[in-house]
């Protein structure tokens, strides 16, 4: 006795949370049947495993039905022939969107293509996620970068609107588009310690401060800007950092500089002699960075060079995050008693 | 020219892409009702097209707005070759044809392709402007509203129910004409449902017809089925009952006409019961004037009622309580002659109800069921039908006939059903024999049913419950007894019917589903041999389910069936059986005695001590079925609980019978000379397999109940959550171990095992109840079995148990005991009840056709012979046992706060297979919707293999259901039923094919919650009808 066909339909669609979870995961339906029999969910409800290897297929059926759906959110909204309730319909897209710390790191600031694409069993293999899910979070990623590209205004609320994610959910989103789209490095021995949270805490102050939609606060002409709002980095702005060099390059700036950092931070920083004896440096990478932003490559490679240039000389010097901090505060805000400087912060990194 | 349609294009969305190079679609539409076509415009470049065209208006007469569905297709535009279909929608206007129902059709429909399923949607607005037309003559019969509910929809009020009506059209099969060579699949199944289509609208129309011939307004259990002929064509049969029904316009009015009876017919039982003398004192004539004093309506009086009524109603109050058959024959001689004359002009007095008003059921004599084995043959002249009538004339006739030999003038809850397998088709029709109360077959109107109900001298509760037919004369042996609740009247040992539950019944514990489950091979054959064959194996199969499903009817320790549905499928190289049905415990009926199971070699130790393990299991098991549906009837008597010796005595005593009849077996045995050798047979392996299978029977886990009723006996305090399903199983069987036995235990398990892939899935619901679970079984190819279930799963408060009914059995049964040492006399059998009624085989000339092969099942009097030769066999026999019942009284909650409600249903509709929405009022019924879809893959494997493949086409057609409803502006489908899924598959071609029928009621509902805050003032929660005995009261 074999069974040729077996399925069930329910007027409102069943969707099981952990079955869900075990396809999202990538799971092949035996795997999942074997991890529910782990659960003890046989003997919880009493129930034999064939039973549940026909429960999981059936709702593998629908999610794979419902995969079509969610590569578009808004039409699982509209479509009629699943009927799930709204909240249902959130947890479905929230967690068809979801995705891996570990891969997220992986892939971030890598360009989404092809290419890439055909590194996801390295992947796989190294973070030990299965390569459907890998391909599962790669594909989301790409689809969501494709849609957003090309559109105009806030980055996070394109993405929103788009694929009805959650607030958090789309700015991690908007983190990863963006540094897809500037191709920043992230993958580098040195740039390890840091986590995705870091990288999109620094790409949602860049989208602020840095880009098109944040410098041109009132866009005179706005069809003329054929640039993406959020995503590109505002040339213009990266131009004027050039200038920033006469900060180091110019003796008495640089003293002036120096001095009124000193005098704001005396006696707040545990590490004032440090600082005071490194100024000259730090200062000089800083600048430096900041200068070089106007060639594609240097942008791409920021990170390391912030890390290279000013973190790994304070962190030799021991010091605490919050004197970072305040350091960081002062210098900038110095520069704007200097002259007629603006400067936006390059961000704390801890 | 009486009627204007208007239809207007709005706009599609999620259109597929048509054009590869642009990844767009240029869509147009095109309008056709008739022979009339309009165009919109092309909507270049978009899969979100804007059409907002002009009203386009057809001019039609109403007899073409009945039959035709208005067909809309969606098409791509292409300068250069043919334009390519996307894909249609038929939208049936019937529901804007009656005043009541609705006015407007507007909303989002699926686009839909018989190759590629739905394709995007379509937003349509549709309006039909009616004329008055007084032709007397005309063809149309416009207004009658039909109803796939069986029961009074629950916003009108019965002032007749006039009866049966039925008609049927044929049509050759498109599928089969010489065309369909050269055709496209999907031209060819467009053919075929638009043909299905124009054919059901006719059907309508033609039963409405009927309907106004006899001054009716409505068709209430309206039942439409497809007979899929194949090369002899197609065949679109329907029944129903006519009915005049009145809006209730508002909820005052509707009280007293139906609410207030039934709310008495509950209380006045138990008012009545604790009067310790109603038995002892004889007749006691005056009593009864005394119990209805109390009741509500108590203004109306006594001598207000017709003296004929009086005669007919008032039951044999002066009978003692031995004396009921004697006094019963002329009363019900009586009674026969009143509703003769309502009853007797029909040609069939039946009824595809299977609900009734209250009052309107009198007694219930028994199932009566006819089967018949026809050849098909082709049909030469659709517009003559006259063949496939005649069969059913004579099935019908048969029914009757059966209803007449139990004493009842009528049939209840009755349907028809057929299986076919090439070019051989058995016909059934089943129902329930009922004596009715004649008031509502004529113009009774309110004020006539209601005295009625207070005229009433039957208990009620237990009234249904007493036989119809006379006693010294009874159509089949039965063992009875004096009723256990009024104690005057007779009642069979068993009960089983088609029809839903009384409200009124009184009821102990909880109610299960029972399924009786049965393969037996056949020899292929060809023509006249094969339907030999299957007549031939039709009464043992008859015979074998109805013995399965008395022995776990016993097994659970109920002793009533409600619902029950014989099916029996044909397939090339067998033939299944499949009996579903709701058993309850009658507080009316006596206490169902334990089974027993006898040895047919005494001698060998090994053997009997098996027997005996067997005995124990058995015993246990109805032990913790007891418990589990929490049957416990009242003690029998104080002297039996003073002195335990009875019960032992009595098995003792049956067990020496039992040994001692091992003589007569031999002699009786004799007289049966030819049938020895069968007897044997089953005594080796097929008893120890029946006894077998009756253990294999898993209860539900708990917190789940199943019945495949309306509503489950014994709850009552539904919540609102509520989930429709449909699920299929299809097997394939290894050809090599095809034994009658092997099949047996695959079918078997395979049913189980479906059920508990049902409980398994709903787990998250628990508490909760199966309910209206409907399997249907069919035999698609040579080693495959499919099943297909429907049934919805509602939830109930388990702390709001309302158990009143309960409370009131038990006081009723306590003054039981008198009778009791009479029980004990009767060691009840297995097969004394009231049977199925099984035709004589008729002359062959009753066959119109002569190349059709007319074999009846079995004679009456085989079967009883068959009967007693398994019984005199002693493979299983059944005893009395009394059962020491633990009083019940904890766990009374009398709490009834109000139940939960779903917070929103925006946008929501709810389809269930009920005829009613827990938690909800049903305000409005829109009409009847009725969908046939064929959907056809070639490439079965892309789509997921045949489960994928099915799982998407049933979806897609709940959403087309869904969206017709909610486009009549309705929330909910009630009574829906899949009255067919033929799926057919060729996986060598990658190829399938499958056939959905569905119908249902659109309704709006209110949820009960909202209601209350809308009309305080009204008393809303009694408004509930008589019929929704499950719904929660607030």
């Amino acid at each position: 006795m074999t069974s040729e066909l077996d399925i069930f339909v329910g007027n409102t669609t069943l969707i099981d949370e952990d079955v869900y979870r075990l396809w999202l995961d990538g799971y092949s339906v035996s795997d999942a049947v074997a991890l529910r029999v782990r659960s003890g969910i046989l003997e919880q409800t009493g129930a034999t495993a064939a039973v549940l290897q026909s429960d999981t297929m059936d709702h593998y059926r629908t999610f794979h039905m419902l995969e079509r759906l969610l590569h578009a959110p808004p039409k699982l909204l509209h479509q009629l022939i699943f009927q799930i309730p709204p909240s249902r319909q959130a947890l479905l897209i929230e967690r068809y969107y979801a995705f891996d710390e570990a891969f997220v790191r992986e892939v971030l600031g890598k360009k989404l293509s092809k290419g890439t694409k055909k590194d996801l069993d390295d992947i796989s293999t190294k973070t030990g996620i299965t390569l459907k899910s890998c391909r599962r979070q790669f594909d989301n990623f790409k689809r969501v970068f494709k849609v957003v590209e090309e559109m105009r205004g806030s980055l996070v609320d394109n993405i929103q609107q788009h694929f009805l994610l959650s607030d958090r959910l789309a700015r991690d989103y908007a983190a990863i588009v963006f540094f897809a789209n500037n191709r920043f490095e992230t993958g580098k021995k040195k740039l390890q310690y840091l986590s995705f949270g870091d990288f999109a805490f620094c790409a949602e102050l860049m989208i602020q401060n840095w880009t098109l939609g944040a410098v041109g606060e009132a866009p005179t002409d706005p069809d003329s800007q054929v640039d993406d709002m959020d995503m590109d980095l505002d040339k213009e702005f990266l131009q004027d950092l050039k200038e920033l060099k006469v900060l180091v390059a110019d003796k008495d700036l640089l003293d002036l500089h120096k001095s009124l950092v000193c005098t704001a931070l005396r006696g707040k920083l545990g590490v004032f002699s440090e600082m005071e004896a490194n100024f000259k440096n730090l200062s000089r990478g800083l600048v430096n960075v900041a200068a070089k932003l106007t060639h594609t490559k240097d942008v791409r490679d920021l990170f390391v060079d912030l890390v290279e240039k000013f973190i790994e000389p304070c962190r030799s010097d021991h010091w605490p995050l919050n004197d970072v901090r305040l350091f960081l505060n002062q210098y900038s805000a110095s520069v704007h008693s200097l002259d007629g400087f603006r400067f936006a912060c390059s961000g704390c990194i801890t | 020219m009486p009627g204007k349609l208007k239809v207007k294009i709005v706009a599609g969305r999620h259109l597929p892409v048509m054009d590869r190079a642009s990844d767009l679609t240029d869509a147009f539409v095109e309008v056709k009702f008739g022979n009339t076509t309009f165009k919109t415009d092309v909507c270049l470049k978009s899969l979100n097209p804007q059409w907002n065209s002009e009203w386009f208006k057809f001019e039609v007469d109403d007899e073409d707005l009945q039959d035709e569905p208005l067909q809309i297709t969606v098409l791509d535009h292409d300068t250069y070759s043919a334009n390519d279909a996307i894909g249609k929608v038929y939208i049936d206007i019937d529901p804007l044809l009656y005043s009541e129902a609705a006015t407007v059709i507007s909303g989002w429909f699926p686009i839909y392709d018989t190759i590629h399923g739905i394709r995007g949607e379509i937003n349509v607005v549709v309006k039909v402007d009616l004329f008055n037309d007084l032709n007397r003559f005309r063809q149309s019969s416009c207004g009658v509203k039909f109803f796939c509910t069986t029961s009074i929809p629950k916003c009108y009020r019965a002032v007749i129910i006039h009866g049966f009506v039925e008609e049927l059209v044929v049509n050759e099969d498109p599928e089969y004409q010489w065309i369909d060579r050269i055709r496209t699949p999907r031209a060819s199944n467009e053919a075929r449902q638009r043909l299905i289509s124009l054919m059901s609208g006719e059907l309508q129309r033609k039963i409405g017809l009927k309907v106004l011939e006899m001054r009716g307004n409505a068709v209430v259990g309206y039942l439409q089925c497809f007979d899929l002929e194949g090369e002899s064509g197609l065949v679109v049969r329907a029944i129903g009952t006519a009915c005049t029904l009145d809006k209730l316009s508002s909820p005052a009015a509707f009280l007293p006409a139906c609410n207030s009876p039934s709310k008495e017919m509950k209380e006045i039982p138990f008012n009545e019961d604790p009067n310790p003398n109603t038995h002892s004192s004889g007749p006691s004539t005056p009593l009864k004037n005394q119990t209805y004093s109390f009741s509500p309506s108590k203004s109306y009086s006594r001598q207000s009622s017709s003296s004929d009524t009086d005669l007919s109603l008032t039951p044999k109050t002066g009978m003692g309580s031995g004396s009921a058959g004697k006094e019963g024959g002329p009363f019900k001689a009586l009674l026969r002659q009143q509703t003769q004359s309502a009853l007797e002009q029909r040609e069939f007095p039946f009824f595809t109800l299977t609900a009734f008003p209250p009052g309107f059921l009198v007694h219930v004599g028994g199932v009566v069921s006819a089967r018949s084995v026809k050849l098909l043959d082709r049909i030469h002249n659709p517009d003559e039908p006259e063949t496939r009538d005649a069969w059913w004339a004579e099935i019908r006739q048969e029914i009757k006939s059966h209803a007449k030999a139990l004493g009842c003038h009528a049939v209840v809850g009755y349907s028809e059903s057929t299986s076919i397998c090439e070019e051989v088709c058995i016909l059934s029709a089943s129902g329930t024999a009922a004596v009715l109360n004649p008031r509502f077959l004529q113009d009774g109107t309110v004020e006539g049913c209601l005295e009625q109900r207070l005229e009433e001298n039957l208990p009620a509760g237990c009234g249904f419950c007493h036989i119809p037919y006379d006693e010294l004369n009874m159509p089949f042996p039965a063992h009875l007894t004096h009723c256990y609740n009024c104690r005057k009247q007779k009642v069979p040992d068993v009960l089983f019917t088609t029809i839903d539950l009384p409200v009124d019944a009184t009821v102990i514990g909880k109610g299960c589903l029972i399924q009786a489950r049965l393969c037996r091979l056949k020899k292929k054959a060809q023509a006249e041999a094969n339907a030999t064959a299957i007549s031939n194996l039709l009464p043992f199969m008859e015979y074998e389910v109805h013995t399965q499903l008395m022995n776990k009817l016993k097994l659970k320790g109920m002793n009533a069936l409600f619902g029950l549905r014989i099916q029996i499928s044909v397939g090339e190289n067998m033939l299944m059986g499949l009996a579903s049905a709701t058993g309850v415990y009658l507080a009316a009926l006596p206490t169902p005695g334990g089974i027993q199971i006898a040895g047919k070699t005494p001698n060998d130790g090994s053997y009997e001590q098996h027997i005996s393990h067997m005995q124990k299991k058995i015993n246990d098991t109805i032990a913790k079925n007891k418990e589990l549906y929490e049957i416990n009837p009242p003690e029998m008597s104080e002297e039996i609980i003073g002195s335990p010796i009875p019960e032992p005595r009595q098995r003792s005593r049956l067990l020496r019978s039992q040994s001692e009849s091992s003589d007569e077996v031999a002699e009786l045995d004799l007289s049966h000379g030819k049938k020895d050798a069968f007897v044997l047979e089953i005594d080796d392996t097929d008893a120890m397999e029946d006894v077998h299978s009756l253990l294999t029977d898993v209860p539900p886990p708990s917190g789940f109940y199943s019945c495949n009723t309306e509503i489950m006996p014994g709850i009552n305090n539904w919540t609102s959550e509520i989930q429709m399903f449909t699920s299929v199983r299809v097997i394939r069987l290894s050809s090599l171990n095809l034994t009658n036995q092997a099949l047996n235990k695959n079918f078997n398990d395979l049913c189980e095992n479906l059920l508990k892939s049902l409980y398994f899935k709903l787990r998250s619901m628990i508490p909760c109840c199966l309910c209206h679970v409907n399997f249907t079984v069919s035999l698609p190819e040579d080693e495959l079995i499919q099943v297909t279930v429907t049934a919805v799963a509602i939830t109930f408060d388990k702390n709001q148990a309302l158990q009143t009914a309960k409370t009131h059995a038990e006081k009723s049964l306590q003054r039981a005991s008198t009778d009791n040492e009479e029980l004990l006399q009767f060691p009840l059998e297995l097969c004394s009840d009231s049977l199925p009624s099984h035709p004589f085989p008729p002359a062959k000339a009753t066959s119109v056709d002569y190349s059709s092969f007319a074999d009846r099942c079995s004679s009456w009097i085989e079967l009883i012979k068959l009967k007693a030769q398994t019984i005199r066999r002693g493979s299983i026999k059944t005893t009395v046992t009394v059962e020491k019942a633990s009083p019940v009284g904890e766990g009374n909650f009398r709490n009834r706060s109000s139940p939960p409600c779903a917070n929103s249903t925006v946008g929501v509709v709810k389809m269930t297979p009920l005829s009613f929405i827990p938690g909800a009022k049903i305000t409005k019924y829109l009409g009847i919707i009725n969908m046939f879809f064929i959907r056809e893959t070639t490439s079965l494997r892309e789509e997921g293999g045949v489960s994928g493949f099915l799982h998407a086409f049933i979806a897609e057609v709940f959403a087309m259901v869904r969206a017709h409803v909610a486009a009549l502006g309705g929330n909910a489908v009630v009574s829906y039923i899949m009255k067919q899924c033929v799926f057919m598959e060729n996986p060598n071609k990658n190829q399938a094919q499958c056939l959905i029928n569905v119908s249902g009621d659109a309704v709006v509902f209110v949820r009960e919650s909202e209601l209350e805050v809308v009309s305080t003032q009204q008393p809303t929660a009694n408004c509930q009808p008589a019929c929704a005995g499950g719904e929660v009261t607030t």
